[in-house]
């Protein structure tokens, strides 16, 4: 109480109170002004949050726990849904294992091969323009149909593949109906198409700066030396970024196997997403597929925050290092 | 003195090292310009294949230039499938592109100028609100937004597709933002001083200084557009709606393996604006890609 005339200005209770609270007005005037202006310029973002994400969400959350035919009203059954997913229910046991199958061995097939590329591509040469367009075209088709209908009739019975291997004289290989070789199929197609995370290496390594090679050269380091104590550790952030990015869209893969393998042979080809579709919009089992839907939520969540959590482990941030 | 032994013994040397840079630069090139060929190789395919006669697509299955040219696939295709051809499903993915693109960047513009520039109460938590839609899996809420579509009567129209494009996307609010941040803010500030609105500071001089990134999200906006699948395959039951992309799969599946030819066709067909796009505006999505760090 005491202190406060003590830190005020002498000079400003010569201005007089009127003027203070002019002052203080107007600043309050403008800082209203902002506010409005801010949320005007975000409403459209905040009203399609409201009603196309939260919400949306808390029904499905809602449904989750029922059983749902569109048709009738929702009836409440509790974890029965949940329930029956993890104990009863076969399927979905087999698109969990499934889905983490095709994660585990894509996802990191695909950012390897982005890194190699991206290291072949960062150079001074000429037509590296070229280059980088040719492997990052088949990444703009990624998830079109006509390009997921091709991929069928290369590892089709007669397909290309099939042709190849004859050259070779192997006997053609059934690649889409054996259950051990059908998910490779998409494996290949999602390893085809690793043009993005490639891009974001690329820009990653052009940010290295070249003395710090010349430094290591000069103190003894090999090509394998440099690319383990050097690009590795400082393209870390670059690295996390694209894990992160690839495992979340790892998890939601939907097109491709719908139209590659429709989820056969045996279900061995089964994807989260088709298996969720298929209880959705085939035998319209609302509550069943909502419930399905916040495991995945939940799942990406988790596998978001553990890959944050080891993070701190092997991610190199220069600004935190320091000196 | 010196100087010109050291001269006369690099003269010598010149040859064979610039002769060993000349072999690194071949095999680079063989190498890099080799897997290349094999990344496009079934992209070339797709389109040589269209163009081969019936019984050439089996029989010369891997090569990319038909012996005999024949446009006769794409007239079997164009006539697509139960009394409605191409020309209707090229029409409804021209359609959902271009309008759903069309209120995605502008809506996305407006609300990155909101958060990139101006300080109000509670944006920190808004942006992070919408940092987290770009991890949220679609699956959580089409099942809700099909029930509320379905309770409109809105199924078979092109309004669930295009309706919550309007509204501002993640990606795009995120991609503009990035770009607006670079942009000084003296610009901003001495309009404002003029007395120009935050309406008028974002339409004359913002709005023009980030065309760059409103061509880069118009392209990613039109290639998301024209290859969902999953969105008009929940909403489109009805042939004369359907896109490309729901049109080719209910094509494969109607003429089943009996005219592949066709198939290859319409599919090369459906590609033929992505790559135009692709072609014309790569240095965009280059940039793009590289700078926002995302999926394209």
């Amino acid at each position: 109480m005491s202190r406060a005339p003590a830190t005020t200005i002498p000079g400003e209770e010569l201005l007089g109170s009127g003027a203070h609270a002019e002052h203080l007005a107007s600043r309050r005037a403008r800082a209203r002004a902002r506010n409005l202006a801010g949320y005007a310029f975000i409403a459209p973002w905040l009203i399609g949050f409201f009603g196309f994400t939260l919400l949306p969400m808390m029904a499905s959350l809602y449904l989750a726990f029922t059983d749902y035919d569109i048709l009738t009203t929702p009836r409440w059954v509790g974890l029965e849904n949940f329930h029956r997913m993890f104990t009863q229910d076969r399927r979905y046991l087999q698109s969990v294992s499934v889905t983490l199958f095709y994660v585990a061995i894509a996802v990191p097939l695909r950012l390897a091969f982005a890194l190699a590329l991206a290291m072949l591509l960062n150079t001074q040469r000429r037509g590296m323009s070229v280059y980088r367009a040719a492997y990052y075209a088949p990444s703009i088709v990624a998830g079109s149909v006509a390009v997921a209908l091709m991929w069928r009739q290369i590892f089709g019975r007669e397909g290309v593949v099939n042709a190849v291997l004859a050259l070779l004289g192997v006997a053609p290989v059934s690649w889409l109906g054996h259950p051990d070789f059908a998910i490779w199929t998409l494996i290949a197609l999602a390893v085809w198409q690793f043009g993005s995370p490639m891009l974001i290496f690329l820009a990653g390594l052009r940010q290295i700066p070249a003395e710090v090679y010349e430094a290591a050269s000069i103190d003894g380091a090999g090509p394998w030396g440099r690319f383990f104590r050097i690009t590795l550790p400082l393209l870390s952030p670059v690295t996390f970024f694209n894990l992160v990015m690839q495992t979340i869209t790892g998890f939601m893969v939907f097109t491709q196997a719908f139209i590659v393998t429709g989820g056969g042979p045996m279900d061995t080809t089964l994807f989260y997403a088709l298996y969720l579709y298929r209880r959705a919009f085939e035998s319209f089992q609302m509550g069943y597929a909502s419930a399905m839907a916040w495991v995945l939520l939940l799942a990406v969540a988790l596998c978001t925050a553990l890959l944050f959590k080891t993070s701190g482990r092997w991610v190199f941030y220069e600004a935190k290092e320091g000196r | 003195m010196t100087n010109g032994v050291v001269t006369a013994a690099s003269a010598r040397r010149m040859p064979t090292r610039r002769r060993a840079a000349w072999l690194r630069t071949l095999v680079y090139h063989g190498a890099v310009g080799g897997l290349g060929f094999v990344m496009l190789y079934p992209i070339l395919w797709l389109f040589g294949s269209s163009f081969k006669g019936p019984a050439e697509v089996w029989t010369d299955v891997m090569s990319l230039i038909p012996r005999h040219f024949s446009p006769q696939n794409y007239v079997n295709g164009w006539a697509g499938f139960g009394g409605v051809t191409f020309a209707t499903f090229y029409k409804n993915s021209l359609i959902y592109a271009i309008v759903g693109t069309v209120g995605a960047v502008m809506s996305s513009a407006l609300v990155a100028y909101g958060f990139a520039r101006i300080k109000f109460v509670g944006r920190g938590f808004w942006f992070t609100c919408m940092l987290l839609t770009l991890m949220l899996p679609y699956q959580v809420v089409i099942i809700p937004q099909y029930v509320l579509f379905t309770k409109l009567h809105l199924v078979n129209t092109f309004y669930p597709l295009l309706l919550p494009r309007f509204f501002g996307m993640a990606f795009f609010i995120f991609l503009i933002m990035q770009f607006i941040r670079g942009i000084p803010k003296e610009l901003d500030e001495a309009a404002e001083i003029d007395g120009c609105s935050q309406f008028g500071i974002f339409f004359r001089i913002i709005l023009p200084l980030i065309r760059p990134a409103l061509i880069t999200a118009t392209i990613f906006s039109f290639y998301w557009t024209w290859e969902d699948f999953l969105t008009p395959l929940v909403y489109l039951n009805e042939p004369k709606l359907y896109t490309i992309s729901v049109a080719l799969r209910s094509f494969a599946d109607a003429s089943g393996a009996t005219d592949w030819g066709a198939i290859f066709a319409m599919s090369a067909l459906s590609l033929v604006p992505v790559f135009v796009v692709f072609v014309v505006f790569q240095r965009y999505l280059v940039q793009g890609i590289s700078t926002t760090g995302m999926k394209g």
